[in-house]
């Protein structure tokens, strides 16, 4: 493979830089203002149950020392949750709890966790270590989500996500993330988690990369990565679309989970998406989001958005 | 279309910035490219002193007419005082008076001399040598050490260079180490040479380098031999290239006296132009000198450094944007290159990765101290300055002066750099931070280059408006849309099938 591709060929192939992105597209279509909506999954939660999106089910929140003080009491009866930061980044300050061992909480990875450790992280989380500029925060603590099984077979540690780009409201390109060893199990595809190229017609996988690099196989579990289909595409592409009407945002990131009970969850969005998205489905993005501009007048309504998708984006996936 | 638009207010930014330059150019002839043949030193004697509240009298002796340097202008006022030049004296000297000076007080003395390699002043010959008096064990010494050196000496010059090579072997000679306890090095050598009959004498002189600051006068020794004055430093010899050296006291006894004044201390800055005669002589005529070169030379020497971080900004848009290195901290690689240009490149580079290093370790334990963000990065204000304290004290314990040049890093963005990067490790693997780390010095190291450019350093400073260009770049830069080279690498598996 040649080390340099020519610009003109990608610019053919209708690839998507940073400086365009960043310039056209985040700061084109995203308002400054509604950038906290996204930030701060406290404020999404709200916004999305307003809406009726649904997502990881809130149990509580707390944002004062004298509430961590408290907490005893309402995480009595709890065995399945995670407690997480509300403006955290990068999956940090994030704990999931899978079960309880007596007073004892057991984690993810079978780690027993007292009382103590699980105020002390909260404490953490309220005074701002988690959050971007170390900003005061809040804590979130929401149910666990229980991945769909057939991504035991696939995926190492944490629950797969699917990240859904959306521009103007139309979902226009799809990857599902797993999680390898080397990224520690978080669906990062910084820290080396597998991304699954998704074609937005189907759900069905197109192609993987790692590292920015293709794949076939997932490196940890061999497990071959064609051959995926997610369940239920269009409701999944129905939830990413109405994540627009909600935050406004032209240019969004959709991270979305499948649980095996409640179906398609939002877990978060993303005001920048990443580009590795191409990569993972072996096209540029360009070309579908000039697909949804030359929509002359934009439609109005999540189903003729998501049915353009489904379509093909007006021939612009082929 | 909005697009076009912006481009050429951009172009048009860029053209009043050339155009202003061209005019400039015509106008006062400041040369484009740095002419190495008119540099003219501009140098600055600051006396300070805290006045006690009689009439106060200020003498600063001035540097004597010599080879290499052509006085252009000086001058010497100082609010407040009354300033003449004393020539009746062997050397001419700076007189400021005032009646009534309570409180702190500050002098300046200012002259412009061209350096002129082919400028000769004819040598004033010395008067009758007059014999030092050693006593006791010292003329004992001294006279078994000139007995030694002697037969060896053909004239002046033989004896004074093995005289002061003798002073510089190591182990010092039992008399010559038992002399230096009675006197410091220049005045000893010059008393020797008198003893042996030839006319030598202590000097001071003020060492040229660009941009330096706050610098005192050092002790040279002067060798009467053939007809002219040989000069010779204690540290290393002979000194035949005097391009960067000017002498300030020769003749006069003391530097600078001050009567009813007390602590009172002179400090000496310089700064080196480049201008053609042309120019020179213009500027002197024009009442007002609205150009940079108004200003005290050590605020010139400031704005000679700050005016080529607009350079460097250019160069990390150009590393970003358009080549796509990622960096820690968006502007933090122009300050490192700022530093840079004060130590040595290398040096810089090898105290930056110790330091950063080293704290970057420390940052690990403070992580497990859980520390709210202000007070962290307060910690690691402390802790770098303690790092830099020791590689400084380190290296030069073991001779690396240069070691010295870590001070000069600013230890505010270096602490901030450490904590970007240990978050960056915490968040993202040490890989992103490993590449993020060396990504910015790359860049530093880059924008230095440029930045160090005689070029650039020559143009951004006596062509100021042409900063308007580097605007108008960077602003057309803002708006680029298109591939950066290492997405060209990065996005290579989506171009495969149509090539």
């Amino acid at each position: 493979m040649n080390w340099w591709a020519a610009p003109a060929n990608l610019r053919e192939r209708g690839v998507m830089g940073l400086n365009r992105r960043n310039l056209d597209y985040v700061s084109g279509y995203n308002d400054r203002g509604a950038y906290p909506l996204v930030d701060n999954k406290l404020l999404t939660k709200q916004l999305a149950a307003k809406a009726g999106i649904p997502m990881p089910a809130l149990i509580y929140d707390l944002a004062r020392q004298y509430e961590v003080e408290a907490v005893h009491s309402q995480l009595a009866d709890l065995s399945k949750f995670v407690i997480k930061p509300a403006q955290g980044s990068g999956g940090r300050g994030i704990l999931v709890i899978a079960g309880r061992d007596g007073e004892h909480f057991v984690k993810g990875n079978g780690e027993r966790v007292g009382m103590g450790q699980i105020k002390r992280l909260l404490t953490n989380i309220i005074s701002g270590l988690y959050s971007l500029g170390g900003r005061m925060d809040s804590a979130i603590v929401e149910s666990l989500v229980n991945a769909h099984p057939m991504f035991n077979a696939m995926s190492v540690g944490g629950v797969p996500d699917i990240r859904v780009i959306v521009f103007q409201g139309y979902p226009v390109m799809a990857m599902l993330r797993l999680g390898t060893r080397a990224s520690d199990g978080k669906a990062n595809l910084h820290q080396g988690a597998v991304g699954v190229g998704l074609d937005v017609r189907t759900g069905q996988g197109v192609g993987a990369v790692q590292r920015d690099r293709t794949i076939t196989h997932h490196p940890d579990s061999r497990e071959r990565l064609d051959g995926i289909r997610i369940p239920n595409w269009p409701e999944l592409l129905r939830l990413a679309s109405r994540c627009f009407d909600v935050t406004r945002l032209g240019y969004l990131g959709c991270d979305i989970v499948i649980d095996a009970q409640a179906g398609p969850l939002l877990l978060e969005m993303n005001a920048r998406p990443g580009l590795a998205i191409q990569i993972a489905n072996g096209t540029g993005l360009d070309s579908r989001l000039r697909a949804v501009l030359a929509r002359e007048s934009f439609a109005p309504t999540v189903d003729e958005r998501v049915a353009f998708a489904l379509d093909g984006l007006g021939g612009a996936i082929g | 279309m909005e697009r076009w638009s912006y481009v050429l207010a951009s172009v048009l930014l860029a053209a009043v910035g050339l155009g202003v330059a061209m005019y400039r150019h015509a106008d006062t002839g400041v040369p484009v490219l740095p002419d190495e043949d008119r540099v003219v030193w501009q140098i600055e004697a600051r006396i300070e002193l805290l006045a006690t509240g009689v009439p106060t009298e200020v003498l600063l002796t001035l540097p004597p007419e010599q080879d290499g340097f052509l006085a252009l202008s000086e001058t010497g006022a100082s609010p407040g005082f009354g300033f003449t030049v004393d020539q009746s004296g062997t050397q001419r000297r700076a007189h400021w008076t005032k009646r009534f000076a309570t409180g702190e007080q500050v002098l300046f003395y200012q002259t412009d001399l061209i350096a002129d390699p082919q400028h000769r002043v004819a040598p004033k010959p010395p008067g009758e040598v007059r014999k030092p008096s050693f006593d006791g064990p010292y003329a004992t010494a001294a006279a078994e050490v000139l007995n030694a050196l002697l037969p060896k000496a053909t004239n002046a010059k033989t004896l004074a260079d093995q005289l002061v090579q003798a002073a510089n072997t190591r182990p010092l000679s039992q008399n010559l180490s038992l002399l230096l306890q009675g006197q410091a090095p220049a005045p000893l050598i010059s008393s020797l040479l008198n003893q042996a009959g030839i006319a030598a004498r202590t000097v001071k002189a003020l060492r040229l380098d660009e941009g330096r600051r706050y610098q005192r006068l050092s002790d040279y020794v002067q060798v009467w031999h053939d007809g002219a004055w040989l000069l010779y430093d204690l540290g290393r010899g002979r000194i035949d290239d005097t391009a960067q050296l000017l002498l300030w006291q020769t003749d006069n006894p003391s530097v600078f006296d001050v009567v009813g004044g007390m602590r009172s201390r002179v400090t000496f800055s310089m700064t080196s132009q480049i201008r053609s005669a042309l120019g020179l002589s213009r500027l002197r005529d024009s009442p007002f000198d609205l150009t940079l070169h108004g200003l005290p030379i050590a605020e010139q020497a400031m704005f000679k450094l700050i005016l080529t971080l607009p350079v460097g900004a250019l160069v990390v848009v150009l590393m970003r944007l358009l080549v796509g290195i990622r960096t820690a901290g968006t502007f933090m690689p122009v300050l490192i290159a700022l530093s840079f240009l004060q130590t040595e490149l290398l040096a810089g580079m090898i105290g930056l990765v110790l330091v950063v290093g080293a704290a970057l370790l420390l940052r690990f334990y403070l992580s497990a101290l859980n520390l709210l963000l202000v007070a962290r990065i307060a910690t690691l204000v402390v802790v770098v300055i303690a790092l830099v304290t020791v590689l400084a004290v380190v290296s030069y314990r073991l001779g690396l002066i240069s070691g010295l040049a870590i001070t000069f890093f600013p230890m505010v963005i270096l602490a901030w750099t450490v904590e970007r990067m240990s978050i960056l490790w915490e968040e993202e693997g040490a890989g992103e931070a490993l590449i993020q780390g060396a990504g910015s010095l790359l860049v530093a190291v880059c924008a230095y280059l440029v930045m160090n450019l005689p070029l650039v350093r020559h143009l951004s400073f006596n062509y100021p408006e042409l900063h308007l260009c580097v605007l108008a770049a960077i602003l057309l830069l803002g708006r680029y849309t298109g591939y950066r080279l290492l997405e060209l690498h990065r996005f290579r598996p989506l171009a495969k099938e149509s090539s």
